[in-house]
């Protein structure tokens, strides 16, 4: 067996290509745990996306070698076991209530061809994954959806979506953690505090983190 | 012990060295976009280098001191005035208390930074003073009458009588990193990249420099799906016109990255005014 595709990412970083969900939070896992070890020389961040993760020493400023080399990514990568089953802490659970009332609960029914209560249904039926976080502050990518509710982003963006406001969008499910543009389908609307500078941590959802929906009445 | 803003110029920022370590939570690594100015300014004034300071661009900012501090301006070449009077850059100042101190309008470069001894002490957010224009995190954009509170100098200002700094060019030459998705492009815009200039446009900010020049096409055209991107990315949307990603930078992107410039040469990246032309050449 071959290991993941590694590329380099200027000369302080580098993106492992993985082929899963499931892959990528599991190496993501690893190298946090390695780094804390000390295995990981210069790197400031470790950043999941969909099928990757990133591995980034780039200095702010002028900067020097002498960090984590191809080699002993090469090494690190060599020990890890993607079926290992899972070490240390195990994984935060989070339970978030929902309303279904969301703009866009209508165009969702017509896209999946499923009613507004089986939607809430199947948004609610199952455990969700963090995969990962982009766009803004404390917005979590959720993997482990049903098929049914896979839609495509909104052909036009809105300028303005609430904070708050639970989407739908490319097999992910997120809630937008401020007020902010969005692209995603928006089904419902939770009060919880997604994010918060003043809390430790400031994100609710952060990589691994497991997520239940609740029904909250309309 | 404060300063208050008496002009705030097009957008004058606080800055440290920002908050990296947060990208798995989408937080930008923010921080001053030229620290290498940042870290001078402090040096200057006997500060330490992740000591706050104020971040300008292109026209500048003035401030009325209430307490007196040494001050160093580093950065884009600017007139530096203390009530009036011609200062240097470059070398530490001292303003008197009731003095304002005027930066002006860059005849070279886009940002100037100013260090006060004792460093501004705005409340930090996420463990750094820095504004993060991307996701509102740190304090807002100085606007007049803005006062920033000033924290105890640590020490004398450093004997020296002017500090040594390149000068921003007019032709900026990037050394870059191929990859990591240069095989998503076809090998001619691979070879345009390396030999085609560029132009800043006015659309440039802390987020990303934004270039004009010739389009960089795709292999498939298409995105991809979303992975983390770093400091100095060169990512490549739909319209081929590459953008330089800076200190605010998202933390993530569904553009294919060509390559990244090496962070020797991005403080010319955050001093390149628009109409600053660009070249990359293949690191080695």
């Amino acid at each position: 067996m071959t290991g993941p595709r590694v590329r380099a990412v200027g000369r302080f970083g580098w993106l492992v290509e993985l082929s899963s969900d499931g892959e990528v939070a599991a190496l993501h896992r690893y190298l946090v745990a390695r780094r804390e070890r000390g295995d990981l020389p210069g790197i400031l961040d470790l950043v999941p996306g969909a099928r990757t993760v990133l591995l980034d020493g780039t200095p702010a400023g002028p900067g020097r070698g002498g960090g984590l080399g191809r080699a002993a990514l090469n090494a690190l990568l060599r020990d890890w076991d993607p079926a290992a089953p899972m070490t240390g802490p195990p994984p935060r659970h989070v339970e978030i209530g929902v309303r279904y009332d969301g703009v866009d609960l209508a165009d969702v029914a017509r896209l999946t061809g499923y009613g507004e209560d089986a939607i809430a249904a199947a948004h609610t039926g199952t455990d969700l994954t963090v995969a990962f976080c982009g766009f803004s502050p404390g917005f979590a990518y959720l993997a482990g959806l049903p098929a049914m509710l896979r839609v495509p982003r909104r052909e036009e963006p809105r300028v303005a979506v609430p904070a708050g406001a639970v989407a739908l969008a490319e097999g992910y499910t997120g809630i937008y953690p401020r007020r902010s543009p969005g692209g995603w389908q928006i089904i419902g609307h939770t009060r919880v505090e997604l994010w918060n500078t003043d809390r430790e941590p400031p994100a609710l959802l952060s990589p691994g983190t497991v997520v239940r929906f609740t029904r909250l009445p309309r | 012990m404060s300063v208050e803003v008496v002009r705030a110029g097009l957008l004058s920022t606080v800055q440290d060295l920002g908050r990296p370590g947060l990208a798995d939570l989408a937080v930008p690594r923010s921080g001053a976009a030229d620290p290498a100015s940042l870290r001078l300014a402090n040096r200057l004034v006997g500060n330490a280098d992740d000591d706050a300071g104020v971040e300008t661009t292109l026209l500048g900012v003035d401030l009325l001191f209430h307490a007196a501090r040494w001050v160093a301006v580093t950065g884009a070449t600017c007139p530096v005035r203390v009530d009036g009077r011609a200062g240097d850059a470059d070398r530490p100042l001292y303003v008197a208390a009731g003095a304002t101190l005027s930066i002006g309008a860059a005849r070279c470069g886009v940002r100037s930074y100013l260090a006060v001894a004792g460093g501004i002490a705005v409340a930090p957010v996420l463990r750094s003073r820095s504004t993060d224009v991307l996701s509102g995190i740190g304090p807002p954009p100085l606007t007049a009458g803005t006062v920033l509170p000033l924290g105890e100098p640590h020490g004398p200002p450093a004997p020296v009588d002017t500090a040594p700094h390149p000068v921003m060019p007019t032709l900026a030459r990037l050394r870059i990193v191929a990859g990591p998705r240069d095989d998503r492009f076809t090998p001619a815009a691979i070879r345009t990249l390396s030999t085609a200039t560029y132009e800043v446009t006015t659309a440039s900010d802390r987020i990303g420099v934004r270039l004009r020049g010739p389009r960089l096409a795709g292999r498939t055209g298409g995105g991809l799906p979303s992975e983390g991107v770093v400091l100095g990315a060169v990512q490549v949307p739909p319209t081929g016109q590459p953008v330089v990603f800076l200190a605010d930078h998202p933390t993530t992107g569904g553009y294919p990255v060509i390559g990244v410039v090496d962070p020797d040469d991005l403080w010319m990246v955050a001093q390149a005014g628009p109409g600053t032309l660009i070249r990359f050449a293949a690191f080695s």
